[in-house]
């Protein structure tokens, strides 16, 4: 079972993987750059998940995809025209099929009539140019059958039940006591049955085994040396076999050269007609006397129950639409490159690795604090040995983290269609562009990243496009753009959502909200902070909750979703041209480079990634303003410092920026903050260890490490710092940071 | 000595199945996704037997079939094409191209192992 387990799994891998591949060749269908390859590989696509499905005996499954294949094989045969309509089917056909997929996966029972309505659509297509489609007329041959079998005797019973077992053994089912039979078998092998690899004595070392045998062989047409070609057929047989298998066994074994040789199979003392029969009824029907097969013609011949029984997919197949696959073309598959070379691989042992390898990152940090002391000129091999490893740690880490990162392209796939969906429930005119799809996070992330970006994209095309109608009235165009474009910026990957409708209602947003008691009805809020407030739980703008954008998921998920994943995401709306939704993520959950920061008695890592530079001040550069807080004048620019060792309560920081030091990070809404410390200990590889499995999440920390010296060390979230600072600032007559505490207990 | 089945399918699920059945039988299993694949590894290795699929991205199992056997060296080798195409059109197509024999998908590996006796010796 651990084998049907595992064969599993990678079938349902690949069928994700097939159904991802589908929707991008069905999007080019769509958009009319489809040709005759992308039909081949939608056509193949369906095919391997039949033929896996078929494996595993996901019957509901194979069905529909049968369905599905046939018509499939009609377009690409050019019997049926992939018209806009025919494709919207396609389309549709493929979620449901993706559905069927997912719920075999889950071992969960869709409702039954899930898939009648676009089987029914396929069935009526095909119907169009003749086809018959449906399995189940089919079915019913296959019942009309059992019940012809039925009525032939128990014996016949027998072969009825077990047509359905998938690749039955192709021996008769032989009544229990079978007579011995003697049969004579003549055999002609043509020259077709060597160039097609065939072997005459394998055909007989079978033969053997079916009983009693003896062998003649006719050597006479062979000839002289010089003549004989090294694939010609020149001798015949004749076998004498005693057997209680029955004729059939032994055309079996013939079933691959049937058609490159010349067969006779006589039977020498032939039964009461009634003991063969049962087990050969159609046979008997066509043919009644087996001498009577002409070895030219012997297909015809074959019982029709012993065909049912060999495949039971024979029954399965719409027995008209499947001779359309001969005339499809085979080898137009030019465009498609080579596939690349992969393994598959768990991802538990990636993460297993991921983990050894922050493990190894610790390790080698502490072995290098423990020989700081010694002199690089003293033990030059070391120090060098040491730099090395340095090297090839990072190395390492960097090809580790590459097998977990893919393309955000997987994700991005789907949003071209859910925005045709949605433009059409909408009644809107909505065109998608994307960029960066190649840019590569995370595998984790990009999992959890289609929820949050789908209600995104919702909510764009939802409350950003307005109507065509008001677009024209306002002097746009009809049709409007949403824009999605990943980009990798430092250490984070930036998505960005922009929609040019109608841009957030200031008004309508701050009425809703003091409504809703989320601010105070006095409250000033800036520009930003009421964009902001669709984030909040229990906001929504929607007069009446549409079925699109209001599916009992709010903006607050989406917060709480990217949060989850340590990234960020806010808007940024310009009144009647549109907003956009701009989300960080991180590029990897597991390592940063850090800059470790000495407060006081305390030690904190800040991100690279936020670090724009480090400067010690002179005093003409620090100005006080009214609320007296303190700015930073650099190049002309004015930057808020913001005195670290305030913010978290730690004894001996020092006061004097002057004196201390000053690092200026960047925020992600490009907003400059000074952080003053003490001193800069220097850059680090650190190991990100969540804190939220222990701990309540902490503002302005974002995480734990462990330093080189075994002492945990915290990591700074510069975000969750100025928004303490700003706090802090509004209620500078009671500078209490709420959150000093807890920081400080989390780090002893 | 071991026998050397090559398999070319574009299924991995299908490539991981042959593989289990055929290694129950004591064969060396030797994989590739498509014909290209496949005359690569023909051209590198001695292989014994061949189970091929039909439809397959790059060069499919027909157009395979019919490249390998313009190889003297290829022409004895049992070829036995794998499909879920149990229709008579596609074994004769099959069979035109130059292959030994069929397996109808799905099979069970006593199956498999049963026709891979019937075409090799």
């Amino acid at each position: 079972m651990d084998d049907l387990a595992q064969f599993k799994q990678t079938f349902f891998a690949e069928c994700e993987e097939l159904l991802g591949d589908l929707e991008g060749h069905l999007m080019a269908l769509q958009s009319g750059e489809g040709d005759n390859n992308t039909l081949n590989a939608v056509f193949r696509a369906i095919h391997s998940i039949k033929g896996g499905a078929g494996a595993f005996g996901f019957d509901r499954l194979v069905a529909f995809a049968h369905i599905f294949e046939t018509v499939l094989d009609l377009m690409r045969d050019g019997r049926l025209e992939p018209t806009p309509d025919s494709v919207l089917l396609v389309l549709h056909c493929a979620d449901i099929l993706s559905d069927l997929v997912k719920a075999a996966q889950n071992g969960t029972e869709l409702p039954a009539d899930h898939e009648n309505e676009g089987r029914k659509s396929l069935i009526d297509l095909a119907a169009t140019v003749g086809v018959n489609a449906d399995p189940h007329a089919a079915d019913d041959e296959l019942a009309a059958l059992d019940a012809q079998l039925a009525a032939g005797g128990p014996d016949a019973l027998m072969e009825a039940a077990a047509a359905p077992e998938p690749a039955a053994a192709p021996e008769p089912a032989a009544p229990a006591k079978a007579p011995m039979l003697k049969f004579l078998v003549k055999f002609t092998p043509r020259d077709a049955l060597y160039q097609r690899a065939n072997e005459p004595l394998i055909l007989i070392r079978e033969l053997k085994e079916l009983g009693s045998f003896l062998a003649k062989a006719d050597a006479e047409g062979v000839p002289p040396l010089d003549q004989i070609q090294p694939e010609g057929a020149y001798i015949k047989w004749e076998f004498e076999i005693e057997t209680d298998k029955g004729e059939q066994a032994i055309r079996d074994v013939f079933e691959f050269v049937i058609d490159d040789c010349e067969l006779e199979v006589t039977c020498l003392n032939p039964p009461a007609a009634a003991a063969e029969a049962p087990a050969q009824p159609a046979a008997d029907a066509a043919a009644p006397k087996p001498e009577a097969v002409t070895p030219a013609a012997p297909k015809p011949a074959t019982p029709a129950p012993a065909a049912a029984k060999a495949d039971p997919h024979a029954a399965g197949d719409g027995a008209t639409a499947k001779p359309a696959a001969a005339a499809k073309p085979e080898g137009g598959a030019g465009g498609e490159t080579k596939a690349v070379r992969s393994i598959r691989v768990d991802l538990d042992r990636v993460d297993k690795l991921v983990n050894m390898v922050g493990e190894l990152v610790i390790t080698h940090a502490m072995i290098a604090q423990q020989t700081e002391h010694l002199h690089a000129d003293q033990h030059p091999e070391l120090a060098n040995g040491l730099a090395e490893l340095s090297h090839h740690i990072r190395d390492l880490q960097e090809s580790v983290m590459a097998m977990r990162a893919q393309p955000v392209k997987s994700v991005f796939a789907r949003l071209p269609r859910l925005v045709r969906e949605l433009a059409m429930m909408t009644n809107k005119k909505i065109r998608l562009d994307m960029s960066g799809e190649n840019t590569e996070i995370d595998k984790t992330v990009i999992e959890q990243l289609g929820d949050p970006l789908t209600h995104m994209i919702r909510n764009s095309c939802d409350h950003g496009i307005e109507n065509p109608d008001d677009r024209v009235a306002v002097g746009k165009p009809p049709e409007g753009v949403i824009h999605v474009s990943a980009d990798q910026r430092g250490g984070r990957i930036v998505i960005e959502i922009t929609d040019d409708g109608r841009g957030i209602n200031r008004e309508k947003v701050m009425r809703k909200a003091i409504e809703k008691k989320l601010v105070a009805p006095d409250a000033t809020l800036s520009n930003e902070e009421i964009d902001n407030l669709i984030f909040l739980p229990g906001f929504s703008t929607a007069d009446t909750v549409s079925n699109i954008s209001g599916r009992g998921v709010g903006m607050d998920v989406v917060r709480q979703n990217i949060q989850s994943l340590g990234g960020r995401v806010h808007i940024q709306s310009r009144p009647g041209q549109g907003s956009s939704f701009i989300l960080t993520l991180p590029l990897t959950l597991a390592v940063l480079d850090g800059m470790v920061l000495k407060v006081g008695i305390q030690s904190y890592i800040l991100p690279l990634a936020n670090i724009v530079e480090s400067l010690r001040p002179e005093p003409d550069q620090i100005n006080i303003v009214a609320n007296q807080s303190e700015l930073l004048r650099i190049r002309g620019e004015y930057v808020p410092l913001v005195y670290l060792h305030r913010i978290f309560k730690v004894p001996g920081g020092i006061d004097d920026p002057t004196k201390a030091l000053v690092i200026i990070v960047e925020l992600e809404d490009s907003s400059k903050m000074g952080l003053v410390v003490d001193e800069i200990i220097g850059q680090q590889q650190v190991v990100i260890k969540s804190l939220e499995e222990n701990f309540d999440p902490i503002r302005g920390v974002g995480a734990a490490t462990i330093l080189g010296n075994g002492r945990v060390s915290l990591i700074l979230d510069v975000a969750g710092i100025k928004h303490i600072a700003e706090n802090e600032s509004q209620q500078r007559p009671s500078p209490q940071a709420r959150l000093a505490a807890p920081a400080l207990q989390a780090s002893a | 000595m071991t026998k050397r089945v090559l398999t070319v399918d574009d299924s991995k699920t299908m490539l991981q199945m042959l593989q289990f059945a055929l290694k129950q039988g004591g064969f060396e299993v030797i994989q590739g996704e498509n014909g290209q694949e496949g005359l690569d590894l023909l051209e590198a290795n001695d292989i014994d037997v061949i189970i091929t699929d039909i439809n397959m991205p790059v060069m499919d199992g027909i157009t395979f079939i019919k490249e390998l056997r313009k190889k003297p060296k290829n022409k004895a080798i049992p070829v036995l094409i794998l499909t879920t195409e149990s229709s008579q059109s596609k074994k004769e197509e099959g069979r035109s191209a130059g292959a030994t024999g069929w397996i109808v998908k799905p099979f069970d590996p006593g199956k498999l192992l049963e026709v891979i006796r019937k075409v090799s010796p």
